[in-house]
């Protein structure tokens, strides 16, 4: 950026400490990135000689017992992923939308606030919460209390995307479309909300991936389990408990396999996000930038 | 007209209830954790929050070491992180002008790092970070500086040392996203003024950038610092998970968030659970006031500007 003055201008030692603190801030970059590297070549390294197909469809098995799989994992993070997703979409998207649409409500300064703040809450907090109100009622760790600690998590991502993408449809469509007649709720789904689709797709999947990745409330809610489902009122499986519970235990046999289904998960959570940045987050971007 | 007039207010009450709905959830969740808490509340009393015994036999409850263990990783999170986040929001902000590709490229992979779960942190922590500290910066930091109170105790790898590790690690891309939003959001004027008076581009960002971004950057450390003190699982899976006090970093240690993970499920009395149920009152109060504090200032300076978390 000191084009135009030529170089020579400006004493050395000011030109040096402008290099040397160029150099810190490569090395400070270089030093947030190694451990990204280190964990997807290790979890890659570590975790793919336990994979197969009879690892990811079979049950747990005793340690001396060989043979034993992640499928009760899966199956469970899948269903409470679900079931949080139905819970947490109409929720989420519904309060974008007011965030959104009628920014003047007192309600909506309000709400997005708490919004913001709930998006920041420490998970192990809404396990608790969730655990008092639902485990402590029904006497039960379930495939329920984990879905719904898990729609806590998903309710402010969801939201907070919905209304970014929204807000960003400009003006003189929602004007155009009034200026034909059209109501403020047609107005509102019909234009608004599919110009925005994208950014709400994003928020859904960045949710999605967030919750399949959580421990922590699971640990309170769900319980962890060897078997498969057999009703939703019961302690349930899921993928990152089994990798908590593995890593922790003594055995060898259990550290492998954690690893293994760390690259699941892992495996996972990258091609989400990456889907979101590269497919949708691209359109989302020039939709942006055409405004 | 009516009918129109009717899809409005349908529409507007359905959204409005969505988001009555969010801030219904906040107010439950510190209701529900009030409540649960009552029975540790009424026997312990204030006696809770300073008490440094924490014995499940004899149903005597503590949170100070807890207290301490959360505050003391926090703080090593902040010391090893913010430096480094810093320097990712100048990079992605300052420097590099033009290479539009090269900056989204780093931009979106201190973004993925934001997307690790933290249960994977954990097991990387256990397995891989932990034995590397232990065996290339905790032993050398003993054997030259063990008379120092910080670096004395037998150097294990499951300590508090290592979770701050973690938890710098994972803190960067909440820090250096939002701080980067700030320093984007400060008016090139400011800076177009520096150079024309000759500045170099670290004299630019020195007296002009930073200063003018002051407060945001402090918001965005209390962001992270929220995150720090909220974190669960990796910090569980390399803290030792010892209830102790000690100027150490090399010995175990334990923290708020950490013993609820823990115990939550063994608890076998009542009042243990309650306790257990407290700890995470303590916690929601502690990352409240940090959250909104913190978002209290960023908001204040990216007002009209877009902020990515």
């Amino acid at each position: 950026m000191t084009q135009g003055l030529g170089s020579g201008s400006i004493p050395s030692g000011r030109r040096y400490l402008d290099l040397l603190m160029t150099a810190l801030v490569g090395v400070a970059v270089l030093l947030a990135l190694i451990p990204l590297v280190l964990i997807v070549a290790d979890v890659i390294i570590q975790g793919a000689p336990a994979i197969n197909l009879s690892f990811l469809t079979n049950s747990p098995t005793p340690v001396n017992i060989p043979g034993g799989g992640i499928g009760p994992a899966i199956e469970g993070t899948s269903v409470m992923v679900g079931i949080a997703t139905l819970i947490s979409v109409p929720i989420g998207v519904g309060a974008g939308i007011f965030f959104s649409e009628w920014p003047e409500s007192r309600l909506s300064t309000i709400s997005s606030f708490t919004n913001d703040v709930l998006a920041e809450f420490p998970s192990i907090v809404i396990g608790i919460f969730v655990y008092v109100l639902i485990v402590l009622a029904t006497h039960s760790f379930s495939a329920i209390a984990g879905a719904i600690a898990l729609s806590v998590i998903m309710v402010p991502i969801v939201a907070r995307t919905t209304e970014e993408s929204l807000k960003i449809v400009p003006n003189t469509l929602r004007e155009a479309s009034m200026a034909l007649g059209i109501s403020r709720w047609k107005t509102v789904i019909r234009i608004v909300i599919s110009t925005g689709k994208n950014g709400l797709a994003t928020g859904i999947l960045l949710a999605v991936a967030r919750a399949a990745g959580e421990t922590a409330p699971l640990l309170l809610t769900a319980l962890g389990s060897t078997f498969f489902l057999t009703g939703l009122f019961q302690p349930t499986a899921a993928l990152p408990l089994l990798i908590y519970t593995y890593a922790t235990s003594p055995y060898q046999v259990w550290h492998e396999q954690a690893w293994g289904a760390a690259l699941i998960l892992v495996a996972f959570m990258l091609v989400l996000n990456l889907t979101v940045k590269l497919v949708i987050g691209r359109k989302f971007s020039e939709m942006r930038a055409e405004i | 007209m009516s009918f129109r007039l009717k899809g409005d207010s349908l529409l507007k009450s359905t959204v409005a209830a969505a988001a009555l709905a969010v801030v219904a959830m906040v107010i439950a969740l510190g209701y529900e954790i009030y409540s649960g808490s009552g029975l540790s509340i009424s026997r312990f009393g204030f006696s809770f929050l300073p008490g440094t015994v924490w014995d499940p036999v004899h149903e005597i409850f503590g949170a100070l070491p807890f207290l301490y263990g959360t505050i003391l990783t926090s703080i090593l999170a902040l010391l090893f992180g913010l430096p480094i986040s810093l320097g990712v929001a100048i990079f992605l902000s300052e420097k590099a002008k033009g290479q539009k590709t090269f900056k989204y490229v780093i931009g979106t992979l201190v973004e993925l790092l934001a997307a690790v779960p933290s249960v994977i942190y954990g097991l990387w922590g256990l397995f891989f970070l932990s034995p590397l500290l232990r065996q290339y910066v905790e032993n050398p930091l003993h054997a030259y500086l063990g008379f120092v109170p910080l670096f004395s105790g037998t150097p294990f790898g499951l300590d508090f040392f290592t979770a701050g590790v973690i938890l710098a690690t994972m803190i960067i891309p909440t820090v250096s996203a939002v701080s980067r939003d700030i320093l984007n959001a400060v008016p090139n004027s400011q800076r177009e003024a520096m150079y024309s008076l000759g500045a170099t581009n670290w004299e630019v960002i020195r007296r002009t950038v930073l200063p003018y971004a002051r407060s945001g950057i402090f918001g965005a450390t209390i962001l992270g610092l929220g995150r720090a003190v909220g974190e669960t699982m990796a910090v569980t899976m390399v803290i030792g998970n010892t209830p102790r006090i000690t100027a150490s970093l090399f010995s175990g240690g334990y923290t708020l968030s950490a013993v609820i993970a823990n115990e939550f499920t063994e608890a076998s009395s009542p009042l243990y659970l309650s306790a257990l149920v407290e700890i995470g009152l303590v916690l929601f109060i502690v990352a409240l006031t940090i959250n909104v504090f913190a978002r209290f200032l960023v908001w204040r300076l990216t007002r009209g500007t877009r902020m990515r978390v």
